[in-house]
């Protein structure tokens, strides 16, 4: 607890609710319709003096996902800044609006100022400029300051708006060093609008208007990095006004690149956003031709797509599939749907199925449940497959999905009829921590078993897990944690929950977790049932236990048995552990003949980044296994696919998982970004390595276990060459990640499908570790070149038989993932690769890797194991932390504890 | 006076208690509340509690002084009411400079009477109105107050509070953030056009009820995100709740400031009559509590709580590290 905790200069807004914009927060949708210059509904409104009706349009935006809403009252007929107050005063009625922030939207100050006089919240000003010069400017923005507000500023000077690209730069550097230096803004609370313009409009010279717009937004991140950009993007496409299909699909087109160079935010339609992979295709490329000014010298692209603009009209195609089974009765369907994973007819069955039975809730409880019982029974019997379930839980998902209303309209009706019996399961990945495939499935699986689960998502509080379990009467919490750090998280929250004095179960699970430690630390914090499950099939029967009234106590008392003896045994065992004390490990460090070496010299020092790295070319060295691994479905790849038992199944997810990625790459919605980097480096014989220009000291751990005879107590500081040999030796660094998952990640969860989810979560996985492997084979044989002969097929590479490693900072060769924090900024990680560290260290995307490259030949894996505590005391003196914090980061290799 | 953030970095400060509670054991009368000066007043003037500082300065400063002796390291001037808006309910609104001023001369004189050192916050209350909710239930969008006249009001008491000399300003009770945003509006336009050197500012907000929520509707980190560009010397939550019932927000806010945090709760919450019955120690181990788990820097009472309350809490967590302040990053990563 004795750590600082960190504070990013993130954007903070706020209405009733909080709405922080993270790096990875990808995109702001700013509602539109609340705009009398552009929405004629709401401007009748307005002018009718109709405000209770006006909120509907506010209340409308939010429903349909805009986080911030933009009001503008610009209108010559109206009285603005009486329209501006009345108009936000009336909105802090409305808590489902209010609870998210302001957009006041003015080209007059006056009005500007009429709303902020009206928002208890941290709104955003758009916009002001240099319009009228620098005087007026930073009177205006000083008056923004005041009331606590974020600004957009406009590409705006005294000669008028920026067209192009170095216009739009210029002038916002202008702006932004003003705002920074004479007013004191964070740069953070400013934001950018390059100026949208519209495009296709017949005149060649706005051609390239979509494209100056997206430049100018790289290069602003690049100049700027803390400030946002955002846009009106309606205006782009003014041209097709009345064509509502070809406008969506521009805008659509035009934020897919826009987003990617950086834009953050932007003013639209939040009820009318395409996705741009489900454009039509034609259309999509005919848009990007136009936005991208390609192939239109001549106005080309431009009359193509007016052209196409004529005939498009609404497309429906029905496809028709007979099969026999349709032809029995709609219990067997849903019976047959739910075992077979068929979503295609369940929306008519279930409404048939809903009409034939008195209550909707029967429906749940009959058919449904019964199908999911058969489900659960060839789960338990091994005669189905995680992947089969998860496509089942599709289904019925789905169904319920469509029941929902009725079921809540009858409650409505008829409150007494209520039923509520249904047991409770909360899940969570703990604070700092943002791994969650695991609990995903943990979750799939205890749903199909008829239990309600409430998933709390990544990076959840203490606080938020607890206060949430109460109100939600949870009958039992079940955590998620994948980095060591998490560890401690859990044993807060049980802690926590003993202060509290709850009384339900808590669950761990987690690649980090183990029943040791579950037995050793998180049990004796809490006294009402602590278990450590293992896998997802088992969450079933612990949890069938735990709700059981006939085996609860049984089952808990002996679990707690079992685990007083596992604390128990690790308590004697350890003291018979044999350690070296530090000095003597450090003597039988490994002796390399440095005296013959000559260290291979990388092509460059400093960083390389490889920005959207080729996906195709990624995916040709992906390890499979720990793909199938993560569907819990064990064996050696390829071999499980011609498995007796789980061949089949393992071979149609293999296929389902091949055709996802291939639409992965063709359809570009996942990004790899990557950054190396080598530096100069000597090791001072110890555990040091000392980056010579930069004036860096990476700290390593050593094995303090007694070894054999001829075996050495390995560190990774002694694979580079120590100063007194004078070598010119090297060590390098890596991070890479899959960006993008996010929005195909929600339209899964909208589609009930967490079949796709997940396996999209792990191919993204399984693309990050293939990348790090490819990099790591360019280091080798090109950017390294110590192996430039190499050649070595996926197996080989996948059985690491090359020469060098790289270990990550966190796992067994250096076990302290504090280091990751120097690796991060020796590579400008975060900058260079948008992955973020949480508080805890882990990284965000998931799908993330680093480590260190060491390229002598002799350089190996190995784990540090048990460390002793005179070692922990000299790595806390190097790293000048406390003994304590040493400790804590330490905590699952201490030898003591 | 010392820098008020070197002391905050070594310990934690003990800001006071209740000064309504304290006035209330002298039983004054509305004769004592009009001394000579308001004898003839055309309206009644009793509760009008910060009044005192001018009619009866011995009282307030006694109670400071009270507070002194008990262990208070911040005391808070009898001002909580003192601007134009809240005192139009006695007709008294020409009198909000003037009020500030002796309010003031009150703390400096216990100050010196004490023999020890304390900081003088300036208190700036919540007001009477408020800017996000309209009192008429059938129109909501109406208001009995103007930002601008607020910012007036509250311009007026800042002048009087700076005149007299406080250390600091405290922005105290709040229930709608809009307020304290006209609050820190009028702080900043004040220092800006006086140009004298802007005093150090605190804010505290109150959280009403077991929601989380402000009586205006915001949660605790929307409240913290809407007054932070007042740059504030710290934040935190005082009144409505006990310390029990104010744990899990001070919690809270601990992870999330990036400057000091302070907490001031009442002495539990009122029983059947209205009265406050937490006993000093008991208060004491719930502020201990938080002590210990690095939530706070500056801690003390509001409503029901006594020099006694402060004694006891300045005893137990005398010895207790304060919180470590976040590091706030200037770059991502």
């Amino acid at each position: 607890m004795s750590e600082p905790i960190r504070i990013w200069p993130y954007l903070r807004l706020s209405g009733l609710e909080p709405l922080t914009v993270r790096p990875e927060t990808n995109f702001v949708n700013i509602g539109e319709r609340t705009n009398v210059t552009g929405s004629k509904k709401f401007a009748r409104l307005i002018k009718d003096n109709k405000y209770e009706e006006a909120l509907s349009v506010a209340r409308q935006q939010v429903e349909n996902g805009a986080q911030v809403l933009d009001v503008n009252m610009d209108d010559a007929m109206l009285d603005g800044v009486e329209a501006m107050t009345t108009f936000i005063n009336l909105l802090q009625s409305e808590p489902d609006i209010a609870k998210i922030p302001v957009m006041i939207d003015s080209s007059k100050f006056e009005i500007i100022e009429a709303g902020l006089k009206c928002v208890q919240g941290k709104s955003i000003v758009n916009s002001i400029s240099l319009k009228e010069g620098e005087k007026k400017f930073i009177e205006q923005a000083i008056i923004c300051q005041s009331y606590g507000a974020a600004v957009i500023v406009m590409a705006f000077d005294e000669n008028g708006q920026a067209d192009t690209k170095e216009k739009k730069v210029q002038i916002s550097h202008r702006a932004y060093k003003i705002l920074t230096e004479k007013v004191g803004f964070d740069p953070q609370d400013i934001i950018f609008d390059p100026n949208i313009f519209a495009i296709a409009t017949g005149l060649e010279e706005h051609n390239n208007y979509g494209v100056d717009f997206i430049e100018a937004t790289k290069e602003i991140k690049a100049l700027m990095p803390l400030v946002g950009v955002s846009g009106g993007v309606s205006n782009l496409s003014f041209s097709f006004r009345g064509n509502e299909p070809v406008r969506e699909a521009m805008h659509a087109v035009f934020l897919f690149h826009a987003i990617k160079a950086g834009m953050n935010m932007g003013i639209v339609n939040a009820g009318q956003l395409a996705v741009y992979d489900e454009i039509e295709p034609g259309l999509r490329n005919l848009c990007e031709d136009v936005i991208l000014n390609r192939n239109n010298d001549h106005n080309q692209s431009t009359e193509k797509l007016i052209a196409f603009a004529e005939t498009v009209k609404s497309q429906g195609k029905v496809e028709k599939k007979d099969d026999a089974w349709r032809n029995t009765p709609v219990e067997e369907r849903l019976k047959h749907a739910l075992v077979n994973g068929i979503t295609d007819y369940i929306d008519a069955d279930t409404e048939e199925a809903r009409k034939a039975y008195p209550k909707p809730l029967d429906v749940i409880e009959g058919p449904l449940m019964d199908g999911m019982n058969v489900v659960g029974d060839l789960f338990g019997a091994g005669k189905m497959f995680l992947p089969q379930v998860v496509k089942s839980a599709r289904v019925m998902k789905k169904s319920v999905a469509i029941l929902t209303p009725y079921i809540e309209e009858e409650k409505k009706n008829n409150p007494a009829a209520q039923q509520g019996s249904v047991a409770r399961i909360l899940l969570a990945t703990v604070k700092g921590d943002v791994h969650d495939i695991g609990k995903n499935i943990v979750g799939v699986v205890l749903g199909c078993n008829g239990y309600d689960i409430i998933d709390l998502g990544v990076m959840v509080p203490a606080d938020k897990i607890l206060d949430t379990a109460e109100k939600e009467k949870a009958d039992i919490i079940g955590l998620s944690g994948l980095i060591t750090p998490s560890l401690d998280e859990m044993v807060h929250v049980a802690h926590e929950m003993k202060r509290r004095k709850m009384n339900q179960p808590l669950l761990i699970g987690g690649a980090t977790t183990s029943r040791m430690h579950t037995a050793v630390k998180i049990a004796p914090q809490y006294d009402n049932g602590v278990i450590h499950v293992l896998d997802a099939s088992r969450s079933v029967t612990v949890a069938g236990s735990l709700l059981s009234p006939e085996q609860k106590t049984e089952f808990i008392s002996g679990v707690k048995t079992e685990y007083a003896k596992l604390a128990q045994d690790f308590a004697s065992r350890k003291t018979v552990k044999q350690l070296l004390t530090f000095k003597e490990a450090q003597a039988n460090k490994q002796q390399l003949g440095w005296k013959n070496y000559s260290a291979p010299v990388p092509a460059f020092k400093g960083v390389k980044v490889f920005r959207d790295f080729d996906l195709e070319e990624i995916s040709k060295y992906i390890d499979w296994q720990p793909f199938f691994i993560a569907w819990e479905m064990h064996g050696k790849f390829p071999q499980i696919l011609s498995d007796e038992k789980i061949g089949a199944e393992a071979t149609r997810l293999y296929n389902d998982a091949k055709s996802l990625l291939k639409k992965i790459i063709d359809e570009k919605w996942l990004h790899a970004e990557g950054v190396i980097g080598f530096w100069s480096a000597v090791s001072d014989g110890k555990d040091t390595i000392h980056l010579t220009e930069e004036g860096v000291d990476l700290e390593f751990l050593r094995q303090q276990t007694k070894k054999a005879a001829n075996q050495a107590n390995n560190s990774l500081a002694d694979f580079i060459a120590p100063a007194d040999a004078n070598i010119n030796d090297h060590i390098g660094a890596f991070a890479v990640s899959i960006h993008g998952i996010e929005e195909h990640i929600k339209r899964f969860q909208e589609q009930h499908d967490d079949y796709n989810k997940i396996t999209l979560q792990a191919l993204a996985d399984r693309l990050a570790e293939a990348f790090a492997e490819k990099l790591h084979e360019m280091v080798r044989k090109e950017l390294w070149g110590y192996d430039k002969d190499e050649h070595l097929n996926n197996e080989q590479l996948i059985a690491e038989q090359y020469r060098g490693i790289r270990p990550a900072p966190g796992y067994p060769a250096c076990p302290d993932h504090t280091e990751k924090i120097k690796l991060f900024n020796l590579l400008n990680a975060t900058e260079n690769t948008g992955i973020e560290l949480t508080e805890s260290l882990a990284m965000y995307p998931a799908a993330a890797v680093c480590g260190w490259y060491f390229s002598h030949p002799e350089s190996k894996y190995f784990g540090v194991g048990k460390i002793a505590k005179d070692q922990v005391e000299d790595y806390a003196r190097r790293k000048k932390m406390s003994l304590e914090e040493a400790e804590r980061w330490l905590m699952p290799i201490l030898e003591y504890a | 006076m010392n820098n008020i953030r070197e002391e905050l970095d070594k310990r934690i400060l003990i800001i006071d208690g209740a000064m309504g509670t304290m006035i209330q054991r002298y039983k004054l009368a509305e004769k004592d509340y009009r001394g000579e000066r308001f004898a003839n007043w055309h309206t009644d003037l009793k509760g009008n509690n910060d009044l005192l500082s001018i009619t009866q300065p011995q009282i307030i400063t006694e109670i400071h002084k009270q507070y002194i002796d008990a262990g208070a390291d911040i005391i808070e001037t009898n001002t909580f009411n003192s601007t134009a808006i809240s005192m139009a309910d006695y007709d008294m609104q020409q009198l909000a400079y003037e009020l500030n001023v002796a309010a003031v001369k009150c703390t400096k004189e216990a100050i010196k009477q004490s023999g020890k050192k304390a900081w003088i916050a300036g208190a700036i209350g919540p007001l009477n109105k408020t800017l996000s909710l309209s009192p008429d239930v059938n129109n909501p969008g109406y208001r009995a107050v103007t930002f601008d006249e607020v910012v007036s009001a509250y311009y007026d008491q800042v002048k009087g509070l700076s005149d007299g000399g406080v250390d600091l300003l405290l922005i105290e009770t709040i229930f709608d953030t809009l307020n304290a945003k006209a609050a820190i509006f009028a702080i900043k336009k004040f220092f800006r056009e006086t140009g004298k050197q802007p005093l150090p500012v605190m804010i505290s907000g109150t959280i009403t009820d077991a929601s989380g929520r402000t009586l205006s509707g915001q949660t605790l980190e929307a409240f913290y995100t809407s007054v932070m560009h007042a740059k504030p010397l710290s934040i935190g939550l005082n009144c409505a709740l006990g310390a029990k019932e104010m744990r899990p927000h001070i919690e809270e806010l601990s992870q999330m400031a990036s400057c000091y945090v302070s907490a001031y709760p009442n002495a539990g919450l009122p029983n059947a009559m209205g009265e406050y019955d937490e006993q000093p120690e008991e208060t004491a181990h719930f502020l201990e509590d938080w002590a210990q788990e690095g939530f706070v820097n500056i801690v003390g009472g509001c409503c029901g709580t006594t020099p006694d309350h402060i004694r006891h809490i300045a005893e137990h967590v005398r010895s207790i590290k304060p919180r470590v302040l976040p590091v706030t990053e200037k770059e991502l990563a």
